[in-house]
């Protein structure tokens, strides 16, 4: 407890690699949640003991396929009913999980817990400049009041510059 | 917009102020209901352009993993089923082991669709018995697939394994797998996140009760909703589904149900009462240590890791619950299982997951029901 600000907390954990469960990463963190009304999102400071994998090729490898596409990427339900996602559709599925994972910090108490249920819809939106952008609409779980909330975002991607999420 | 004559459906009901509606419009009323929203300035965006195309491609999915199914052994375990597909492989399951398994109908949905039982029993009069169900809450497709399996694993293993038949020549097993037939039905057809039954409540345009907060146990606390737009609507009162009703009258009827074991997903969990209160449970030791050793046994399998404890420890205060409601009309040995993920893909389990998952799962429910073979009471 922190008095008149909130609780924090102190993290010790492990990042694990979705795409190779062998590669791990030791991680500390400490998150505040403030206190009162006002939905502010917690705050987070981390430090990752050693380094993540380098991702460039594969980064690039996506980057070139979307950027030579003639007609704008449009999808739906990823992954369908019965749980799949085909292989193009993959760094769309794990661009979205990165993206959602800010629209889930923006919006965590202390008694939320956030998954990626499913992308309904993304649509690419084609842009003058280097930058990616898709337009998500996603479906959240949140396990404690167990909703399915949909939410609309959208995403700038580039290989060097990252991700940003407007919502 | 319902009251126009726009024959609007709506996928997610108006529930309050600020809070999305979804809704499905036949082609020929789209200009209408486009003016209509710019008109009062409702703002909206079009989650899914062409409902039809979406069906058809879902439908030649379908059929394109069928098979059809003439007996047993071409059974595709390995893949997400139909209502129907379950329905009547449960009837080849009978067939192909006539001394073993029985269909029993213990009541009827909301909608009228057939709330089924398999039995499996060797004889004896009213053997003190074990309850199995699956898809209580619809969307957890995982639970039916894994009730599949593990209902055809205990039919095959009967006079193989020791325990299996050690079992069943003292207990019986009655094994619900599709506990809540609408909302499966509904999660197929119309919208594959449906979690409750279908049932309609009055006065509100929300539709359905989470089945597993409207046991008569805790029963309509805060780890519940009244509200009957949320996904842990408790209902009306106790009991108010058909669906619940239906197992309340058979385990209360039966006399002798000795463990009930309750299974969804996703969460990799195993769980036991209490959910509505705090307190522990007067057997939460043995309970905890069953249970220790049930996901120890589990992990062995694929390296499956599940945590464990009372529902509230572990997971959240729930109310309503039917693990707690059996645990207070004296079923000792109540259990929830939590199967995958942990929510990468959470209720949108690949299929190719569900062979593993149900292998995995089968030694914590033989710990279980060995355990309660051996700890009579």
């Amino acid at each position: 407890d922190v008095d008149g600000v909130g609780h924090k907390y102190h993290l010790e954990l492990v990042l694990e690699d979705v795409l190779d469960k062998d590669s791990t990463v030791n991680c500390t963190a400490e998150v505040l949640y403030h206190l009162g009304k006002k939905t502010i999102a917690p705050d987070v400071e981390f430090t990752i003991e050693g380094e993540l994998k380098n991702t460039d090729e594969a980064d690039n490898a996506f980057y070139n396929q979307i950027k030579s596409l003639e007609k704008e990427l449009v999808a739906e339900n990823i992954p369908d009913s019965h749980g799949n996602v085909s292989p193009e559709m993959e760094p769309i599925h794990l661009l979205a999980w990165v993206a959602s994972g800010y629209v889930m910090w923006q919006n965590s108490t202390e008694n939320t817990k956030f998954q990626l249920a499913q992308i309904k819809h993304v649509k690419q939106v084609k842009r003058s400049d280097e930058y990616l952008e898709f337009d998500y609409m996603i479906l959240l779980h949140e396990i404690v009041s167990q909703e399915i909330i949909p939410w609309q975002m959208t995403v700038l991607w580039h290989p060097q510059r990252g991700v940003q999420v407007t919502q | 917009l319902s009251s126009l004559p726009h024959q609007v459906d709506f996928w997610r009901h108006p529930s309050s102020p600020g809070r999305p509606a979804d809704l499905r419009v036949p082609f020929p009323s789209l200009q209408a209901v486009k003016i209509f929203l710019e008109s009062n300035g409702i703002s909206y965006s079009i989650m899914i352009v062409d409902v039809q195309e979406l069906l058809d491609e879902e439908k030649k999915t379908m059929m394109e993993s069928r098979r059809t199914e003439r007996s047993i052994s071409t059974f595709d375990f390995a893949s997400y089923h139909t209502l129907d597909e379950i329905y009547d492989w449960m009837d080849m399951l009978v067939d192909d082991h006539p001394s073993l398994v029985s269909k029993i109908q213990i009541g009827q949905s909301y909608e009228n669709r057939s709330l089924y039982l398999l039995k499996f029993s060797t004889g004896g009069s009213n053997r003190p018995a074990i309850w199995l169900d699956t898809g209580i809450h619809s969307r957890e497709w995982i639970t039916h697939a894994t009730g599949v399996w593990t209902a055809n694993k205990i039919a095959e293993e009967y006079g193989q394994d020791p325990s299996v038949t050690a079992i069943l020549d003292s207990m019986d097993i009655f094994f619900e797998i599709v506990t809540n037939p609408d909302g499966f039905a509904f999660t197929h057809s119309s919208n594959r996140m449906w979690r409750k039954t279908r049932s309609i409540n009055a006065g509100s345009r929300c539709i359905g009760v989470d089945p597993n907060r409207n046991w008569d146990a805790g029963f309509g606390g805060s780890g519940s909703s009244s509200n009957p737009c949320s996904e842990t609507y408790h209902g009306p009162y106790a009991h108010s589904e058909r669906e619940v009703k239906a197992i309340v009258d058979f385990i209360r009827g039966h006399g002798s149900v000795k463990s009930v074991i309750s299974i969804h997903s996703y969460s990799q969990m195993l769980l036991f009462p209490y959910g509505y209160k705090t307190a522990p449970a007067p057997h939460h030791q043995e309970l905890n240590e069953l249970a220790k050793k049930a996901v120890s046994d589990l992990a062995v399998v694929y390296g499956t890791k599940y945590t464990y404890g009372s529902i509230a420890d572990t997971i959240y205060m729930a109310d309503g619950t039917t693990v707690d409601w059996a645990y207070d009309n004296g079923v000792k040995y109540s259990f929830t299982f939590e199967l995958r993920d942990t929510g990468r893909y959470g209720f949108l389990l690949p299929s190719t997951q569900i062979i593993p998952t149900a292998t995995e799962t089968w030694p914590a429910l033989l710990d279980i029901m060995v355990h309660v073979l051996e700890h009579p009471y």
